[in-house]
């Protein structure tokens, strides 16, 4: 399995702090996307957000970056820290 | 700290204090002769409205392998000694203190530049996400542009 968290506004958006995908279903950051749509329909609008980042084990990355089981692949807004 | 190029990184919900964190730059420290430190706070307007705190999210073990990935390329920029940086997490108070970063030179040039260098990246870079408490709720804050453009103008 590959797990999937979320951050700040879209963690509470999605109603929730993370979840798993198969690696069977997504072997790229944009595949475990779709997978996370069709999980759940009403997370598709919050998930195509463009300006979302992403980071697979702590680096960020971009929609390409291959992952597998193990992963843990990080979505959330730009930072506001500081 | 006893070492000259020690570096601290503390991401924490409970205050620090700004004297003793500098006592911490200072302390056995007689090759530097310049300690620059920068603290933010919480203030009571942001955007035209009125802010009754903050609360303060990170992403636990990234924010602070990128804090540190900032400060190591900081201290082979310049050639700076100690470096001390506390981001605070949980719910803040106006006034608070936020985040703190202190850097130690020989000469002054070098600590006011790192200093100012690792803030700008963490702003833009380190996972921490702010969200304001604000009289018309609860508003979570977006980037800014300016930031962003601040961080590049260091690769000028």
């Amino acid at each position: 399995m590959i797990k999937v968290i979320f951050f700040a506004a879209l963690r509470e958006q999605l109603g929730c702090g993370g979840t798993e995908v198969s690696a069977k279903c997504a072997s790229t950051v944009a595949e475990v996307k779709d997978a996370l749509g069709k999980k759940d329909e009403s997370w598709q609008n919050y998930l195509a957000n463009n300006s979302l980042l992403c980071a697979v084990n702590h680096q960020m990355v971009q929609g390409d970056f291959s992952v597998k089981a193990g992963d843990e692949v990080a979505f959330f807004p730009p930072v506001t820290g500081g | 700290m006893n070492i000259s190029n020690l570096t601290e990184i503390s991401i924490q919900t409970e205050d620090f204090d700004h004297g003793f964190e500098v006592d911490l730059l200072e302390k056995n420290n007689v090759e530097d002769g310049a300690v620059v430190t920068f603290s933010g706070r919480v203030r009571n307007k942001n955007l035209g409205l009125k802010v009754k705190g903050l609360f303060l999210e990170h992403y636990p073990d990234m924010t602070e392998k990128l804090l540190a990935d900032i400060i190591e390329t900081a201290k082979q920029r310049w050639n700076i000694g100690r470096v001390k940086v506390i981001h605070r997490i949980g719910q803040l108070a106006i006034g608070e203190q936020i985040v703190f970063v202190g850097v130690t030179s020989k000469h002054r040039q070098d600590a006011f530049a790192a200093n100012e260098f690792i803030m700008d990246f963490l702003k833009v870079k380190a996972p921490f996400w702010k969200k304001e408490l604000t009289e018309l709720g609860e508003i979570w804050l977006e980037a800014k542009a300016s930031d962003k453009e601040k961080a590049q103008t260091w690769s000028k």
